[in-house]
């Protein structure tokens, strides 16, 4: 299949793109905020709760005054770990407890707290170069089958019952699981702590969850002889923090949009441009792989009318994720199959965006979701539409593929459920697995006439955005019809511009092993 | 006249039905007989499992066709409607443009020192719930969210401030009737600041129902699945119904 599009009009996306993302990289780069500042010293090895259940990165960065956190907590923490000769852990313990603080140490030298931290900044360096290398031992050993990759999602609010519906459902054929996360995580400004075993719509996403969905995978992956991958959420106000536990724990994938969070989710845009390209400096060193959201465009609004919307944010977070450092392979761009059923040559237009967002991104690992707006309680027609989308899938060669569930709109998936789906999907994908190779579209047709208006469009909405700048056009609702303010939404109080001499170990060593600092 | 009615299969009162499940145990024909009697127990006759298969190690997966002797007589029957007012976000923004002639000024939070947004999230933030645009989406409401852990004393101060016309309180957390707290505060503060009656009052969350709401003292109350545009339908006739009234308002 090739949809002929115009070459210099994709360029010129990108280019526009270059232009949109430039000035707010140069926003991220004079700050920071407190979720940052938190994953470093999780980075560092502070983890666990204080006597009153608040998190210690919390616990330690809100003690910090403003004027030395502008400068970061890497510094006064160093400091402190060169006076007390204890371990970040201990050092974080003693100082919840009440028996140090920050400030104490102030006069001591730059050079001491660097040295104090060396070894920590090379610990975690090194972590999560070995988790990286584990994992790809683990898929050499055990080969994933091609893609798409059969993606389906757990839920049950006990990270328990969600480990059986994951095994049972990698059995059944799933590659990806995600850990769908309890509603309203997204806006704590903190992390949970430990194993969770109640949740409201999802299980609380933390390091211990993590870890043991982890090992149960691991084992399930030998079982099966070929390995199941682990995905989770860093989106909300606490990106940063989510990505170092998910490069600590060897999760394979990451939810990681770089607006979602100021759209859909009303957290404040400052906050998320900065968050984001931290987490994505950390998911660029682990080797994870990000899912975009841009389906959630089409959920919310018309799936016909925001096409260009959609390609228009892929080219954005392609720029910002580059930016971060992020390789095209490791950018799971997202689309959804949205488009209402009871339009006429729906699926044409459906797989008219999924082929351009493939000739467009040809390196990109495609994340494709399922669709849910138009499901209702009439299983059986849901089932069906299910399949056109997984043939839209293995036509134009998408590579993530959530499944979609014949009881989308009616609770969350039953093991039976998940059965059906991945069933589905594997048969459609078998029976058609090289039909997009044997088919050329009709030169003028439908398809190509569709494809080339979206990029034309999206190209246009770009124009517009770059002429405003990004900020501003966000207020001014050119995406998703929602308007943010730059200073409003959740977490702002969270961001602070960096002083002269603000110290960031791991971004002087760009989360890479071996670059000298 | 009662009419009695049973499942159509192809021949009047045949009662054929058709269902499926999951059974926690390794496929094996004892499973499938151990689906059949399952049936049976559940009450239908002529149980066929015409499909029993393995999903996963420890699971099987079944599709029964059977027969039930069961009949209800239909028009014995009285369901109260399931929305009072259901009506599409296009049907209640033209009511509004109609009948109250300016936007609806909504507020929405979680108050006292609850933090799940999902209920109130549903419905206020412009994603809605199951493919059911929240309140930011309306044309012709300005939604104010709040978000969680608002005291009762912040809400109603930005009630005055920016005369809100339809303010909405959810709780999940119901421990030691913290929820029932928290509701009757903001009602009285209310009352007490003397400006009960020019707001549509309303309580949300997953315990919640309309008879509760009505003794705190509420308009409404929405449970547990209620969809957003449920919510903008009763503000929207509530408010117009009060205007043509001559009813308090802002």
């Amino acid at each position: 299949m090739d949809l002929r599009i115009d070459r210099r009009s994709v360029e010129r996306c990108r280019d526009l793109a270059g232009a949109i993302v430039a000035p707010v990289e140069a926003f991220i780069a004079a700050h920071s905020t407190v979720s940052v500042e938190r994953a470093v010293l999780r980075l560092l090895g502070v983890d666990g709760i204080s006597a009153q259940e608040v998190p210690l990165p919390n616990t330690i960065l809100d003690a910090l005054p403003p004027h030395e956190r502008a400068r970061g907590v890497a510094l006064p923490f160093g400091k402190a770990l060169a006076e007390t000769g204890l371990e970040p852990a201990a050092l974080a313990a003693e100082i919840a407890g009440g028996r140090y603080a920050l400030d104490e140490f102030a006069s001591t030298p730059q050079a001491a707290a660097r040295g104090a931290l060396a070894r920590f900044v090379d610990s975690a360096l090194d972590r999560i170069a070995a988790m990286r290398a584990e994992r790809a031992v683990r898929l050499a050993v055990l080969p994933q089958l091609p893609p798409p990759l059969l993606y389906v999602i757990v839920a049950s609010g006990n990270i328990y019952e969600d480990r059986v519906a994951a095994v049972a459902a990698a059995e059944a054929g799933a590659q990806v699981i995600a850990v769908i996360r309890s509603t309203g995580q997204s806006l704590l400004d903190f992390v949970p702590f430990g194993p969770t075993t109640e949740g409201f719509g999802g299980t609380y996403a933390t390091q211990a969850n993590f870890a043991i969905m982890r090992a149960a995978l691991d084992g399930a992956s030998e079982k099966l002889g070929r390995y199941v991958m682990l995905t989770n959420y860093a989106s909300g106000l606490c990106m940063p923090e989510i990505a170092v536990m998910a490069a600590f724990e060897r999760l394979d994938m990451l939810l990681n949009d770089s607006m979602y969070g100021i759209l859909f989710r009303d957290i404040n845009m400052k906050r998320t441009f900065v968050d984001q390209h931290f987490s994505r400096m950390l998911n660029a060193a682990a080797g994870i792989i990000i899912n975009t959201g841009e389906d959630n465009y089409l959920t919310t609004a018309d799936a016909v009318e925001q096409a260009p919307a959609v390609l228009a944010s892929q080219f954005i977070n392609e720029e910002f994720a580059h930016r971060a450092g992020l390789p095209d392979a490791q950018i799971g761009l997202g689309d959804a199959y949205e488009i209402d059923p009871d339009r006429e040559d729906g699926f044409l237009f459906q797989v008219a965006q999924a082929q351009l967002a493939r000739e467009i991104f040809p390196d990109a690992p495609l994340k494709y979701m399922p669709p849910t707006k138009h499901m209702t309680g009439d299983i059986f027609k849901g089932h069906l539409i299910d399949a056109m989308f997984n043939l839209t899938s293995v036509m134009t060669g998408q590579n993530i593929h959530l499944c979609g569930m014949p009881t989308e709109a009616i609770h969350t998936p039953f093991v039976g459920d998940r059965a059906l789906s991945l069933e589905n999907a594997r048969y459609i994908m078998s029976t058609a697995r090289h039909f997009g190779d044997e088919i050329a579209l009709r030169p003028g047709g439908i398809i190509e006439r569709r494809a080339h208006d979206v990029l034309a469009s999206c190209e246009a909405l770009l124009e517009r955005v770059a002429a405003m700048g990004l900020m501003a056009a966000i207020e001014a609702a050119l995406f998703a019809d929602v308007s943010r303010a730059p200073e409003g939404g959740r977490g702002f109080d969270g961001v602070f511009e960096r002083a002269a001499d603000y110290w960031n170990p791991f971004e002087e060593r760009r989360l890479s092993p071996g670059r000298p600092g | 006249m009662t009419k009695l009615v049973g499942p159509f299969g192809d021949t009047r009162d045949d009662g054929k039905v058709q269902l499926s499940f999951t059974l926690p145990v390794d496929w094996s024909e004892a499973a499938d007989e151990a689906a059949r009697q399952l049936a049976g127990k559940m009450g239908f006759r002529e149980v066929q499992v015409v499909e029993g298969r393995p999903i996963a190690s420890g699971f099987s997966f079944f599709v029964i066709y059977a027969t039930t002797t069961q009949a209800v007589d239909v028009d014995g029957i009285v369901a109260p409607s399931a929305g009072a007012h259901a009506m599409s976000m296009e049907q209640i923004d033209a009511l509004v443009h109609e009948r109250v002639g300016r936007k609806i000024r909504v507020a929405g939070a979680c108050i006292g020192t609850d933090a799940h947004t999902v209920g109130i999230d549903a419905i206020l933030n412009m994603k809605g719930y199951k493919g059911d645009y929240g309140l930011e989406r309306y044309h012709e409401f300005e939604t104010h969210n709040l978000g969680s852990q608002v005291a009762v004393e912040e809400l109603v101060r930005f009630t005055k401030e920016r005369r809100i016309d339809a303010l909405l309180a959810s709780q999940a957390v119901t421990q030691k009737g913290s929820d029932i707290t928290n509701f009757t505060a903001l009602s009285e503060l209310l009352e007490a600041e003397n400006v009960r009656d020019n707001v549509v009052l309303i309580c949300g969350g997953p315990r919640v129902t309309n008879l509760l709401a009505g003794e705190l003292g509420y308009d409404a109350g929405f449970g547990r699945g209620t969809l957003p545009s449920q919510v903008a339908a009763f503000i929207a006739v509530t408010l117009a119904e009060r205007l043509r009234q001559g009813r308090p308002h802002w």
